[in-house]
């Protein structure tokens, strides 16, 4: 590439200046992320408390602590089903509104400013304001419900409809970003694609499935593993929205983690806890790549 | 074929109709926000709901201005998300300029180490970065919601993506001139990256400004709060006072969606090459 200097030389000047530029970056790398996944690894075979200056070797007791532990599969269910319950829903709503405001819409960018507003806002205050919109006596939704006959519901003090709220404002707060990462992908189709096909006949839904669907499908496939991994790691919505109740039903791993580590002091089983959630979403993002590669069409 | 006509201008509006109705229901929590936060107790607690305050009042601002000091943790967020959106400029830029313009023993391999670090969830890293920071007694400070946030993996990656696309021949020139490599960068590159740098900055001050969960864990002193974690601990204390909780809400809203208003397109072009890493 440098045409105009001999090649050894640039090298060796080009090594020296790339310790340089890239020390700031590596230096706070360096103590604030590769030791600290090294650190928890060991100490998830530890028992500390942070404050003593003993920590004691346990071997897998914190892992055998865990998978014994009726709370831990409780969070853990609590986190599937809000996975299952915020990435379908949200990726299914972002698709569609993506796929409308990719037409001749008049106020496109007002329409898109209105969808993607929520993304923007801390997740702090959109729970604080969603606690407003549950809220069982006052509240918008229950106000809204009526008009339908619906009668009131205490949002956030019954354990089945608490997890729903949860869910709702989860997608509410991000299907935004899924909406711009699929605009993003339609925009990417050719058009002579959707020409050829309608010359042949095609009809609406025939275009849809046979050639967006297909050729969106890298879209898709990382959208889905983003949101995955996004959910399983939910934890500022939860906080302010419901503090993991009632009675636990809204209480997700990262949650649980926060409060062994912070309330309890138990940082050794806090690490190992982390350990799993990052093998539970490894492991997902693996069977996702498994089952959804085959499908995914990457050359057009 | 006029029938057809009909047919496709029904709908054509059928679908602005759904889109807007849509829209309004996304906004709908926004709105009851900040009319709620301009409206008298009575007004608020009265069924069926009134949107259109009786009375416009500034009283719950005044309240929940009184009640914490939201004017100092208005100052701290944003003086925090402003060191870190500096910090990342410069760290990302130099790091993405290496990768992308400097020839180095294991360049490639490196890169893609640093983007794999991406995939690591933040709470493995939490509890030991909490520890070097109780080690280097920053706990409470401004250092520790600052200092490991000036490094970024997303920004490098960005920064350098945007570098690759600016012809050498401008910096060739600028090098036979007897330019240095700073010089190269400072110049040139950087003046020519405008909207990349835009996109990472307005990301990044969202970003540390909504960041909630690293503020709670390393922070315990009221007058450190930033503004989330002010707002959620207000939410605890004053669980049902909804008027003072919205002028709360609006408060800690009102900067991130200005910005996000007047740089929308920097917020878009940030989603869309966050889904390009593959």
């Amino acid at each position: 590439m440098n045409r105009s200097r001999p090649a050894h030389g640039t090298a060796r000047k080009d090594g020296l200046g790339a310790v340089l530029f890239l020390s700031p970056t590596l230096l706070i790398f360096g103590v604030f992320v590769i030791f600290p996944v090294f650190f928890s690894f060991y100490l998830s075979f530890h028992k500390w408390n942070m404050f003593g200056a003993e920590k004691e070797f346990v071997g897998l007791d914190n892992y055998l602590a865990a998978v014994q532990s009726p709370e831990f599969w409780m969070v853990t269910k609590n986190t599937i089903i809000y996975t299952l319950g915020t990435v379908p829903l949200n990726m299914l709503l972002a698709l569609v509104v993506a796929y409308f405001l990719n037409k001749k819409i008049a106020g496109k960018r007002i329409l898109r400013t209105a969808f993607f507003a929520p993304v923007v806002m801390s997740s702090v205050a959109a729970a604080v304001i969603w606690r407003w919109v549950y809220e069982p006596n006052f509240g918008l939704l229950n106000y809204v419900l009526s008009w339908f006959g619906i009668p009131a519901v205490n949002w956030l003090n019954d354990p089945t409809a608490a997890m729903f709220a949860l869910i709702v404002m989860g997608v509410w707060k991000t299907f935004g970003v899924n909406m711009v990462l699929f605009s993003a992908g339609l925009q990417g189709i050719p058009e002579h694609y959707y020409e050829a096909a309608e010359i042949d006949g095609a009809g609406k839904w025939q275009r849809f499935w046979n050639i967006t669907l297909p050729l969106l499908s890298p879209t898709t496939f990382f959208i889905l593993v983003m949101s995955v991994i996004g959910s399983f790691q939910v934890f500022d919505t939860v906080y302010v929205l419901t503090s993991g109740g009632p009675l636990g039903s809204t209480k997700v791993l990262v949650f649980y983690l926060y409060e062994h580590a912070f309330k309890f002091f138990d940082m050794g089983y806090a690490s190992a806890i982390a350990y799993l959630l990052f093998a539970i979403v490894f492991t997902f993002t693996l069977l996702q790549t498994k089952y959804f590669k085959g499908s995914v069409h990457y050359t057009l | 074929m006029s029938a057809r006509k009909a047919g496709r201008i029904l709908g054509v509006t059928a679908l602005h109709l759904v889109l807007y109705a849509g829209a309004l229901v996304t906004v709908a929590p926004f709105l009851w926000m900040v009319l709620t936060s301009f409206k008298e107790l009575p007004d608020i607690l009265t069924y069926p709901p009134r949107w259109i305050p009786s009375r416009l009042v500034t009283e719950n601002f005044v309240a929940a201005f009184q009640a914490a000091p939201f004017g100092r943790y208005y100052f701290n967020s944003i003086l925090v998300a402003t060191a870190v959106t500096l910090g990342q400029i410069v760290t990302c830029s130099m790091a993405a300029f290496a990768f992308a313009r400097l020839r180095f023993w294991g360049r490639d391999a490196l890169f893609y180490l640093f983007l794999g670090t991406m995939m690591i969830p933040g709470q493995v890293v939490m509890i030991p970065s909490f520890m070097v920071l109780h080690w280097l007694g920053w706990i409470d400070t401004y250092a520790a919601l600052i200092v490991p946030g000036l490094a970024s993996a997303f920004g490098t990656f960005l920064l350098r993506q945007f570098f690759l696309t600016i012809p050498r021949e401008l910096e060739d020139a600028a090098r036979i001139d007897g330019c240095g490599r700073f010089a190269v960068l400072w110049r040139i590159i950087l003046p020519l990256s405008k909207p990349a740098l835009a996109t990472l900055a307005v990301f990044t001050f969202m970003g540390v400004f909504n960041d909630f969960l690293w503020a709670l864990v390393v922070i315990s002193s009221e007058e450190m709060r930033t503004v989330q974690l002010g707002l959620a601990i207000f939410r605890d204390r004053y669980q049902t006072d909804w008027g003072q909780l919205m002028a709360a809400s609006v408060t800690a809203t009102l900067p991130i969606l200005t910005v996000f208003f007047f740089a929308q397109k920097y917020f878009i072009k940030g989603i869309t090459l966050s889904g390009m890493k593959d």
